[in-house]
């Protein structure tokens, strides 16, 4: 029973249920576990252990009933090490854990200790890893806003539908082979032998009425000016 | 995030997890990982045997306590830091784990280091020239690398979550054992500057494979896999 002894360190007036065991804080500081508990504990670990036995051997359905019942002890362990906000993350990275780490789980030791030692190692890594950015990050909101980018142009995107508008425009006016070409080469970025799959043209042919189709372009929107 | 809205995140990657689930192969326990590996050692003493002179390398360790003492240091440190290896690479083993071949370590430093304090030559043996000392050197770091190598194939089917420790013992179980197997190349006394070269070599097998194997290891940062 280690994860008992493990878990009553809390101190006086500590009182964890279920998956946690069951354990209270004596006055005196010592604490003491209730023996029904100790026999509900032991058949409980025993049958999350042969959860994750069935899940190794490919049980989807043992899989899903046990990480379900994983998420509450895994929040209660990354109570201690992360602040509120975090907790789920530790939830998730903890529950990517165990499916790449599933393969490492011995039936014959407990499911429990196994979980809350994986849990605690991840919730102190995430910690780290998000003092780590906190350091390396800064956070200046109103900064940001008060130095706008000098060379950025409010009218750009408008004048890039435009542009794309009259190009469509433009298109549609071709003869019916060169707007094949172009819609099939250069707007679907399809191959030379895929267009000429699609339109029964030959390559050459597919090369022609695409240069004549660039040309005729350039010249239409050349005598369009925006 | 709400509450309720973190639960449908949980059910979602549960969900996921679930779906991703395939059959699994469980880890052998790390007493007969290690022990493998260690038989691969073995294996290379034994042809290393065959091609050397035996009766003067008996009659070499036997001359004085501190050279066959040295070869059980190093013996029993390649043993033990490939077994703490072969924990560490589980998610839920102490980190104390990674004390376990200290002990022989010191052995093995002591006697090599009463080697040199040795007035009196052994028979048959000469001191080191800065040659020798260099292919003791070269010898420890060449036999390091396959072993090394063999070591990190294995380690990286587990799942550690301390890969730093994991790679530290592993990189001491290497070195170790090439240290060993240097004895049947080794027909000269020892000295201070052989020790140092020793010690230079163990440092940088040790050094290379903990900075390697952290890429070679799965990485603390979690994706799903299947």
């Amino acid at each position: 029973m280690t994860y008992v002894s493990t878990f009553c360190q809390g101190g006086p007036a500590t009182l964890n249920y279920g998956l946690i065991g069951g354990c209270i804080g004596a006055p005196d500081g010592s604490t003491a576990v209730w023996p029904e508990r100790r026999v509900a504990d032991d058949s409980s670990d025993a049958r999350l252990s042969a959860l994750m036995a069935s899940a190794q051997a490919g049980d989807r359905a043992a899989y899903a009933a046990l990480l379900r019942e994983c998420v509450p002890v895994i929040r209660r362990v990354a109570m201690r090490r992360a602040p509120a906000d975090r907790i789920d993350d530790v939830v998730q990275d903890v529950l990517l854990t165990l499916h790449n780490a599933r393969h490492t789980y011995d039936p014959s030791r407990s499911f429990r200790a196994w979980l809350s030692v994986i849990s605690d190692r991840r919730a102190i890594d995430l910690m780290r890893r998000v003092v780590r950015d906190h350091s390396r990050e800064i956070h200046a909101p109103l900064h940001y806003e008060q130095h706008p980018d000098l060379d950025a142009d409010p009218a750009a995107p408008q004048e890039r539908t435009e542009t794309a508008k009259q190009v469509r425009q433009a298109v549609e006016t071709l003869p019916q082979r060169q707007r094949e070409a172009v819609q099939h080469v250069v707007l679907s970025e399809r191959s030379l032998k895929e267009t000429s799959a699609i339109t029964g043209q030959s390559e050459g042919s597919i090369k022609v009425s695409l240069h004549r189709a660039l040309r005729a372009l350039r010249l239409k929107i050349e005598r369009e000016p925006q | 995030m709400s509450a309720p809205a973190d639960r449908q995140d949980h059910d979602a990657l549960i969900q996921q997890l679930t779906g991703d689930l395939a059959p699994v192969k469980r880890l052998a326990p790390p007493f007969w990982r290690a022990l493998m590996w260690f038989a691969v050692v073995t294996a290379i003493a034994f042809v290393a045997a065959l091609a050397t002179d035996r009766h003067a390398i008996a009659h070499r360790l036997m001359a004085e306590p501190d050279m066959w003492l040295a070869v059980v240091g190093s013996t029993l440190t390649a043993m033990l830091a490939a077994y703490s290896a072969f924990q560490l690479c589980l998610p839920d083993r102490s980190s104390y784990w990674a004390l376990l071949p200290f002990p022989p370590a010191l052995l093995w430093i002591a006697a090599s280091g009463a080697g040199c304090l040795r007035v009196l030559r052994i028979a048959g043996t000469r001191p080191p020239t800065a040659g020798d000392e260099r292919d003791c050197l070269i010898i420890i770091i060449a036999l390091s690398i396959p072993l090394s190598l063999l070591l990190f194939v294995m380690l990286r089917k587990g799942h550690t979550l301390l890969p730093g420790l994991t790679t530290l013992t592993a990189g001491l179980a290497a070195a170790a054992a090439s240290a060993t197997l240097l004895m049947f190349f080794h027909p000269f006394d020892a000295t201070a500057s052989d020790l140092i070269a020793h010690g230079v070599a163990v440092v940088i097998v040790v050094a290379c494979v903990r900075y390697f194997g952290g890429r070679i290891l799965p990485p603390k940062n979690n994706s799903a896999r299947a």
